[in-house]
């Protein structure tokens, strides 16, 4: 295989793979802490972009300004869903709060249906210029999208603050150690719900970055855009060893490397390119259960 | 106290109301309009894939997503075979059927027999590799795997016909076969679930690890849950395409959609109850059609006109009872209940003496 193919298939890899981390990491917090598969995560992502379309095409506003107003719209949902849904479930059987995440799932999917509409948007129509958009640069013979740098870049930033936040602040300390005990935690004086909030806040906005520059990249916005990719972050973050954001970003930078990869070369697998995410699912919970950078969880009998 | 009926007591009775019901089913048959009547068929459909379901989800305690796939797999493979074969040349636009298929060609029964047996037997290959998971993990990985069966459908066109599906199926499903089935269904997962399989599952539902150690064979009695449930997820499936007389590969239709829809109908009944099942079946096809009110122009308490909420609406309105549902009443209508001889007649005995004390 020639280079300028090798080029080209690891930008957009690593493009694809930065967009599945960005959304594994709400996953892996959560599921870090309350042992919780969020499944509406990936629909909080969904209503992100529309946030950010139907407030660039109502208020005519900048593109920059919509793209605030939805991850913050989108880290407000994900704190609303978070004391509405699951709060009252805290002590619940896992599966009640498992079953109660998938009719989340299923209540945005339904409004957005009703008040977006369901006929698919074109994301990129808000954009006064397309210039931007459209332009291509020649890396070595390999053209390369500006688009692809940009969100590399800016997956890039992102995740420096992420852990700036996890690693440096005191609620990102909080966040760590209700991970670790919950009952302890709550008895050194930290407010476990507020954290909790946090959390899915924070995971919420990251998705809601991720998917804006999905519809940049993928222009095409409707209320079940958000089931494939949140589930192939989910697997993402398995992947990588669910609980750990390093893992996340591994795992989602890995399998955005295979989904392109593999059809690029077997032209064959296109068709089921869908498929592979879940192979990878089966395969690493059979050979490593913990994932790639998980730590080894103990059952207890 | 504990008060039993004989065993051929409960027979005789369980004759009796299959008759009465038999009989209450030929008069709508006879006097009700085609819209109710449609309605009433899909209650049966409904609770065939929700007594399914049941057995996998809240029986075995396995927490499959993949039913959607399954349901999916007998309703092509059934209206394949009740389709004639002009009728299949005809719908193959983009690329003509595969030669063995075309002249493939038998009665409903065995068409629906075939689709039951072909799901089941996917449900053996997708079991294999996602029964060794546990918990959430099984229920990412299942979804994904009917979510592959899907996309399976949507490309293999010379099968499947692709993304245009499948139209002009007989509208076969008729009062007789939908009810007929569930009750085959009902009969066939009752006994499973009263014989001592019946009891490891549920052993299995409360400890794994507990039953393993009491001598259960835990991944067969699963894998035998899992195939049961396909195979009559792949009956429903038949009976939906002959009352649909359309197949499409939609996310909506019989994507995760229609698991999410049976979700709600085995969480509204109990999840782990039979009886339970078909009372939230029955419940939720009511309920989605009576909300279909909702989409048309109606007057809000008796005055003031509205043109109807937009489509859609309805979905979301269950979306919002099924959120409600999960935070307020886990159990459901019957809990872990079932509605048996004997525990109706424990339960008027008991309505007897509580008159006489009172």
């Amino acid at each position: 295989m020639n280079i300028t193919f090798l080029v080209q298939n690891t930008f957009n890899g690593i493009m694809l793979g930065g967009l599945y981390a960005l959304i594994a990491v709400g996953y892996t917090m959560v599921y870090g802490i309350l042992r919780l598969i969020n499944f509406a995560h990936g629909d909080v992502m969904m209503m992100g972009v529309y946030f950010a379309f139907y407030f660039a095409v109502l208020t005519k506003s900048n593109v920059v300004i919509a793209f605030i107003v939805a991850v913050l719209g989108a880290a407000l949902l994900g704190f609303l869903i978070d004391n509405v849904a699951y709060k009252p479930l805290r002590n619940a059987p896992r599966i009640s709060a498992l079953i109660t995440a998938i009719g989340v799932s299923f209540f945005l999917e339904s409004f957005a249906v009703v008040v977006f509409g369901a006929i698919p948007k074109p994301f990129t129509s808000i954009f006064k210029s397309q210039t931007l958009l459209m332009k291509v640069l020649n890396v070595g013979g390999a053209r390369i999208p500006v688009l692809t740098f940009l969100v590399i870049g800016i997956t890039a930033v992102i995740f420096v603050f992420l852990f700036l936040i996890v690693y440096k602040t005191k609620i990102g300390m909080a966040m760590r150690a209700i991970s670790a005990d919950i009952p302890t935690t709550s008895l050194m004086g930290v407010n476990v719900n507020f954290v909790i909030s946090f959390t899915f806040a924070l995971g919420s906005a990251l998705a809601a970055a991720s998917g804006l520059m999905w519809s940049m990249r993928y222009p095409n916005v409707f209320p079940y855009m958000g089931f494939m990719p949140g589930m192939k972050a989910f697997i993402a973050a398995v992947f990588g060893g669910i609980g750990s954001i390093p893992g996340a970003m591994l795992g989602g930078l890995l399998l955005g490397l295979i989904e392109i990869f593999i059809p690029a070369y077997f032209q064959s697998m296109m068709m089921y390119r869908d498929a592979l995410a879940f192979i990878i699912l089966i395969v690493i919970l059979l050979v490593k259960p913990s994932g790639l950078l998980g730590k080894k969880a103990v059952e207890k009998v | 106290m504990d008060r039993r009926l004989s065993t051929k007591t409960k027979v005789i009775l369980t004759l009796l109301v299959i008759i009465v019901v038999a009989f209450l089913l030929h008069l709508a048959d006879k006097h009700m309009d085609a819209y109710k009547l449609r309605i009433l068929n899909l209650i049966a459909i409904y609770g065939i894939m929700a007594l399914s379901l049941n057995l996998i989800n809240g029986i075995t305690g396995i927490f499959s997503l993949g039913h959607a796939g399954f349901i999916l797999i007998g309703a092509y493979t059934a209206a394949l075979l009740t389709l004639s074969p002009e009728q299949k040349e005809m719908s193959f636009i983009i690329q003509p059927i595969v030669p063995w298929l075309a002249h493939l060609h038998t009665n409903f029964l065995f068409a629906t027999l075939a689709g039951g047996l072909l799901a089941a037997f996917a449900a053996f290959l997708v079991g294999w590799p996602v029964l060794r998971l546990s918990g959430d993990y099984l229920a990412i990985a299942s979804l994904g795997f009917a979510e592959v069966i899907r996309v399976v459908a949507l490309n293999a066109i010379s099968i499947t016909n692709g993304p245009l599906g499948l139209k002009a199926i007989p509208e076969y499903t008729n009062v007789w076969w939908a009810y007929g089935w569930l009750l085959v269904t009902l009969l066939f997962i009752g006994s499973l679930v009263s014989s001592s399989y019946g009891r490891a599952l549920k052993a299995i539902r409360e400890d794994r690890i507990a039953a393993e150690e009491m001598g259960i064979n835990v991944f067969k009695h699963q894998l035998l849950s899992f195939v049961v449930g396909g195979f009559f997820a792949g009956v429903s499936g038949s009976l939906y395409a002959h009352w649909l007389t359309t197949i499409d590969p939609r996310l909506t239709t019989l994507g995760p959609m229609l698991t999410f829809y049976i979700l709600i109908m085995i969480v509204l009944g109990g999840l782990g109850s039979i009886s339970g099942s078909l009372i939230g079946a029955a419940l939720f096809a009511i309920l989605v059609e009576w909300l279909r009110n909702l989409e048309e122009p109606f007057k809000l308490f008796g005055v003031i006109q509205t043109n109807g909420l937009p489509k859609g609406s309805r979905i979301l309105v269950i979306s919002a009872i099924f959120v409600a549902i999960m935070i307020f009443w886990q159990r459901g209508i019957m809990g872990r209940n079932e509605i048996t001889w004997d525990n109706l007649y424990r339960w008027f005995s008991r309505l007897r003496r509580g008159e006489k004390n009172g």
